[in-house]
């Protein structure tokens, strides 16, 4: 078990305090994040009083600590999982061999770009979601909103420790970088695009919590796996905060389903939803469509030599290697993937390592339909016979192979021009989005109040009421 | 497979957009990298990211001569990508994994070749080069910009420039990148170092620290800020001064036949003829049938086909790429010439006279016969010039003399006067070798003296036999009329039967004597290491790193230092 240290100004169970250097190369990076933080954090509320959780240890039972606290004094701590004794290297090429508690010379680079590309998407989706709390439709999502913003601060801060600790000069700088891009800005935008696409209404929030945080948690299991220990162990730690980011998508996006089919049930099917002032199933889907396929880019390109790289490497494994897979070398097999030629698809055999990215983003396309599926059981059992869907992989693509083509959310190729043409049934177009932004222009700042177009959650947070004033907010 | 072909026309590009609509006005070209990934010039490799084959910088090298023969009022060029996110990630490595050794040598000398004509263009015709690296610009894409005048890379958190051969190919940046990071652009060895083992590269204040590139600037202001500089690198370039129009150059007319197993290639001026069992090439080039022109009217009147001075050495061109390129069993060119001396003479010092008046089309030809000589220099064929009845190798065609390994002459008393050579202008100064020095110059290293000497003793320039000739140190063997067919049988027989990769380093290290440029490392040294490094199991053989790229496989490398 490891030594938790919660007094002084960067709580950790790394022992910070016998390394002086790092220590004080990191007590000189906290407040340039706290003026990051002050300057792109949820705007607004920085004066309030949040009832958060605070990362306090890695202890599976009481990690972590509830409490009110002012975002800009929330314990941004460093906290790595146990380490696992005698780990060994579970795939590629150094299958079997121990664990590196130090960065290997020749993948110096390779894993700190790994960590960079990470590390950046924790701050972005802060700065994505900066004006979110202005419109929110319960205090309940507003702490909820928060709790995530903070949390993604921590993820930041536990990618800057292994910058700090393993990558020397280089990984300062790189440190230093990770606060000065800024998400959707032309000149410094953050490193992967859907880190770049505003995030305007809650019903984008709960998607991109949905969607997007699930690609977080492929891409932390995958690294999860990695040879290099220390970054195994960060973001094994990092799965547990991860698991509540979904909890938040999953949740939010069927308590829209329930409203809206409670508004159908008033306006008798047939009726006009919005009418009511709900959101209609097409429109959810729509939304559903954008944020799928925009993290489905997240994954990279389907046949990548770096993807094949990493894996031959020992860096970046399968999600749960051990459990799901025999072959830990995967120097034999293939994969096959529909490649488009000449308006066509052709299925091509990928050898298995270049095909990385798409094992990886098949388990995220199993784990969205799971959650898919929760919320169809919603509709069925309000006798609503519309049914939410996944669209095809190919649709709406702007990585990979499936970048310069065209395709129906069925996954059709189709021309660009008729793409062009019907993206609007398809994506929310501009009245689409004026209309779910025209729901939200008033927060909901009363305990237990929801707006109109959300239905309550089950329950309220360990253990308190729905009706707990989760943030006290100063008007 | 199907013989490459070099000609092309703006028309016909298909991965560059040559964009002169600005060039009225502001004197700048924008030349537009969006490379068709179906496009290549053979099957079986795919263009991503804006990688180029040899048929991307065919068009590239047609493109800067066009602009140099075509359009006066472009004095500088803007080359960007028409793709976002990417300027270019340098040849393409499939590709290069599966094409013939031969063929990677040749056309990494083709690609070195035009990024030196690109300089050139520069130095010689001020038309000044931008690098607007809107995207990442890796390997050859890099190397590209160093042979800019100025590179500007965009700063959006993505961009960068990168060597990443070393670190990932196990190969190196062939294209010059190497030298130019240390002798163009003088970036400290150390810090070239660095960057030439770090595959990711360097983007943003380092990479403007560490001159790599010139400045960065903001995406927002980025083409503003880009095309601004190109504007004023025009306004302040000499060629903005340039009177008279351009002209067009015309495609090539030639026949192809085959005569008695030769492989024979006809064009007006050139017949190149390949015997394919005897592995030689000979190569007859005709002298001026025409007065030359004497005014900047008559020159412009002649155009490209009606004029020797260009067409010839244009054709000369084609059929020394043709042999490069297509016929990689030949090992000796044999370079012969039909004509007379006189009009050869005369051409060049009508074309110098033009040149001196100050006309810029007159000094664009004599460049461009400047640039065809080097391309025979580095030619990698043993080249035997043979002199006798009716040749003409005076001037401007003694150069090609002069640029071969050894020059046979004939020794006929009976027909003396017909089998001379003759001197110009042109031999001193106006076509220099790679090494910064005339032929003469780089031939008479030892003798330094024996340059003056010609240039009096042939002041108004005579004729010289065979006798005097071989006197002044012109020619290597003077074979009698009798032994004449036999000695140069055996002579070629012999040379032809050596090992190609002896003769082939034998003659790259006797060609350029004296001073060391940016040239001679680029062709005498960073592309015959990058040779070596192809023929090497640690790149190329069955677990090599090349061989292994976008494998699943990571290389094993022979850990011996050779
Ligand atoms: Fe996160
Ligand atoms: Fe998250």
């Amino acid at each position: 078990m490891s030594n938790v240290v919660n007094d002084t100004r960067i709580p950790n169970n790394v022992d910070l305090a016998s390394d002086k250097k790092l220590q004080r190369a990191l007590e000189q990076w906290q407040p340039k994040f706290v003026d990051w933080w002050v300057e792109m954090g949820p705007e607004g509320f920085q004066k309030d009083d949040v009832w958060l959780r605070t990362a306090i240890s890695v202890e599976s039972d009481g990690w972590a600590h509830f409490d009110y606290v002012k975002m800009p004094e929330y314990r941004w701590g460093i906290f790595l999982a146990d380490q696992v004794p005698n780990r060994k290297i579970g795939f590629g090429d150094n299958l079997g061999q121990p664990v590196w508690q130090e960065v290997p010379g020749e993948h110096r680079n390779t894993l700190r770009r790994l960590i960079v590309t990470q590390g950046d998407t924790e701050p972005a989706s802060v700065e994505q979601q900066r004006l979110l709390g202005q419109t929110c439709p319960s205090l309940y999502d507003l702490r909820n909103l928060f709790q995530v913003n903070v949390e993604e601060g921590r993820h930041l801060w536990a990618m800057v420790y292994l910058l700090h600790s393993h990558f020397g000069r280089d990984g300062r700088e790189e440190a230093e970088g990770l606060l000065e891009r800024r998400s959707g800005n032309p000149d410094k935008p953050r490193i992967l695009g859907a880190f770049n696409e505003p995030c305007q209404n809650w019903l984008s929030f709960f998607m991109f919590t949905f969607f997007t945080d699930r690609d977080g948690k492929y891409q932390l299991l995958a690294l999860a796996e990695s040879g290099f220990d220390p970054l195994s162990r960060t973001t094994r730690f990092m799965l547990t905060e991860e698991a509540h980011h979904m909890f938040v998508g999953e949740t939010g996006v069927m308590r829209v389903i329930e409203r809206t089919a409670q508004l159908m049930k008033e306006a008798g099917f047939s009726g006009d939803v919005r009418k009511l002032g709900g959101i209609d199933l097409p429109t959810i889907q729509k939304y559903l469509n954008l944020w799928f396929t925009l993290s489905l880019d997240l994954f990279g390109g389907e046949i990548s030599s770096n993807a094949a790289a990493f894996f031959a490497h020992g860096l970046k494994g399968r999600a749960h290697e051990e459990k799901e897979f025999d072959d830990h070398v995967a120097l034999e097999g293939f994969h096959a993937i529909d490649v488009p030629r000449d308006g066509k698809l052709a299925r091509e055999d990928v050898p298995m390592r270049n095909a990385m990215n798409e094992i990886l983003r098949d388990s995220y396309v199993a784990d969205c339909q799971r959650g898919v599926d929760k919320w169809n059981r919603v509709l069925e059992a309000a006798g609503i016979e519309y049914r939410l869907k996944l669209p095809s992989r190919r649709f709406h693509r702007h990585i990979g192979l499936y970048a310069d083509v065209s395709a129906t959310p069925t996954g059709e190729l189709i021309g660009k021009e008729e793409f062009t043409r019907r993206r609007g049934e398809w994506l929310p177009d501009a009245a689409d989005e004026a209309y779910v932004q025209s729901l939200m222009t008033k927060p909901v700042y009363e305990a237990g109040k929801m707006a109109n177009w959300l239905a309550p959650p089950a329950r309220g947070i360990k253990g308190k009421a729905i009706e707990f004033e989760y943030v006290r907010h100063e008007l | 497979m199907d013989p490459v072909r070099f000609e092309t026309l703006p028309a016909a590009y298909k991965h560059w957009k040559l964009d002169l609509s600005a060039a009225e006005k502001t004197g700048v070209a924008r030349l537009v990298l969006d490379i068709q990934e179906e496009g290549g010039l053979r099957p079986g490799y795919v263009l991503k990211l804006n990688s180029y084959d040899l048929g991307v910088d065919l068009e590239l090298a047609d493109a800067v001569q066009r602009l140099r023969f075509e359009h006066p009022e472009v004095c500088s060029i803007v080359f960007t990508s028409g793709k976002d996110r990417i300027f270019s990630s340098g040849a393409n490595i499939y590709m290069l994994g599966s094409s013939t050794h031969a063929f990677k040598v040749n056309f990494c000398k083709f690609t070195n070749e035009t990024r030196l004509y690109l300089e050139e263009a520069s130095a010689e015709s001020g038309i000044k080069a931008i690098a607007a690296l809107n995207g990442i610009a890796s390997g050859g894409g890099y190397e590209l910009a160093l042979a800019c005048d100025e590179i500007y890379l965009q700063e959006d958190g993505n961009s960068a420039v990168s060597l990443p051969e070393c670190p990932l190919l196990g190969v190196l940046p062939g294209t010059g990148g190497l030298t130019r990071l240390v002798d163009k652009r003088k970036i400290r060895r150390d810090h070239a170092d660095v960057f030439s083992t770090l595959a990711e590269g360097i983007r943003g204040k380092r990479a403007k620290e560490w001159a790599l590139v010139d400045d960065v600037v903001a995406r927002s202001k980025f083409v503003e800020t880009t095309t601004k500089r190109a504007e004023s690198l025009a306004a302040a370039s000499p060629r903005a001064q340039a009177k008279g129009a351009g002209i067009a150059l015309a495609p090539h007319e030639l026949t192809r036949s085959s005569e008695g197993g030769k492989l024979v290639s006809t064009y007006r001026y050139v017949t190149l003829s390949i015997d394919p069992k005897a592995r030689v090439a000979e190569v007859v080039v005709r002298g001026p049938d025409h007065a030359p022109p004497r005014t900047g009217e008559e020159l412009r009147k002649l155009g490209s086909t009606a004029n020797w001075a260009l067409r010839a050495w244009r054709e000369l061109d084609d059929a020394i790429l043709d042999l490069r390129f297509n016929h990689l069993d030949v090992g000796l060119l044999v370079i012969k010439t039909r004509g007379d001396l006189e009009k050869v003479r005369e051409a060049d010092e009508a074309l110098a006279a033009l040149v001196k008046s100050g006309d810029w089309l007159a000094r664009e030809i004599q460049l461009l016969q400047k640039r065809v000589l080097k391309r025979v220099d580095v030619t990698s064929r043993s080249l035997f010039a043979l002199i006798d009845e009716g040749s003409c190798f005076a001037g401007s065609l003694l150069e090609l003399a002069l640029a071969s390994d050894r020059v046979y002459m004939k020794d006929d008393e009976d027909h003396e006067d017909e089998i001379r050579v003759a001197l110009s202008s042109a031999n001193f100064g106006p076509m220099p070798m790679g090494n910064g020095l005339t032929r003469l110059e780089s031939r008479f290293l030892r003798t330094p003296d024996q340059v003056g000497k010609l240039r009096e003793q042939t002041a108004p320039m005579g004729t010289l036999t065979t006798g005097q000739a071989s006197k002044a140190g012109l020619v290597t063997i003077a074979p009698d009329a009798i032994d004449w067919d036999d000695e140069l049988r055996v002579a070629i027989e012999e040379r032809a039967s050596m090992s190609p990769d002896a003769m082939t380093g034998m003659e790259a290290s006797l060609r350029w004597g004296g001073p060391e440029t940016l040239e001679t490392k680029i062709f005498g040294r960073l592309s015959a290491w990058q040779n070596w490094i192809f023929t090497r199991p640690n790149a190329t053989g069955e677990k090599g790193a090349l061989t292994m790229y976008g494998k699943p496989e990571s290389p094993t490398f022979d850990m011996r230092r050779a």
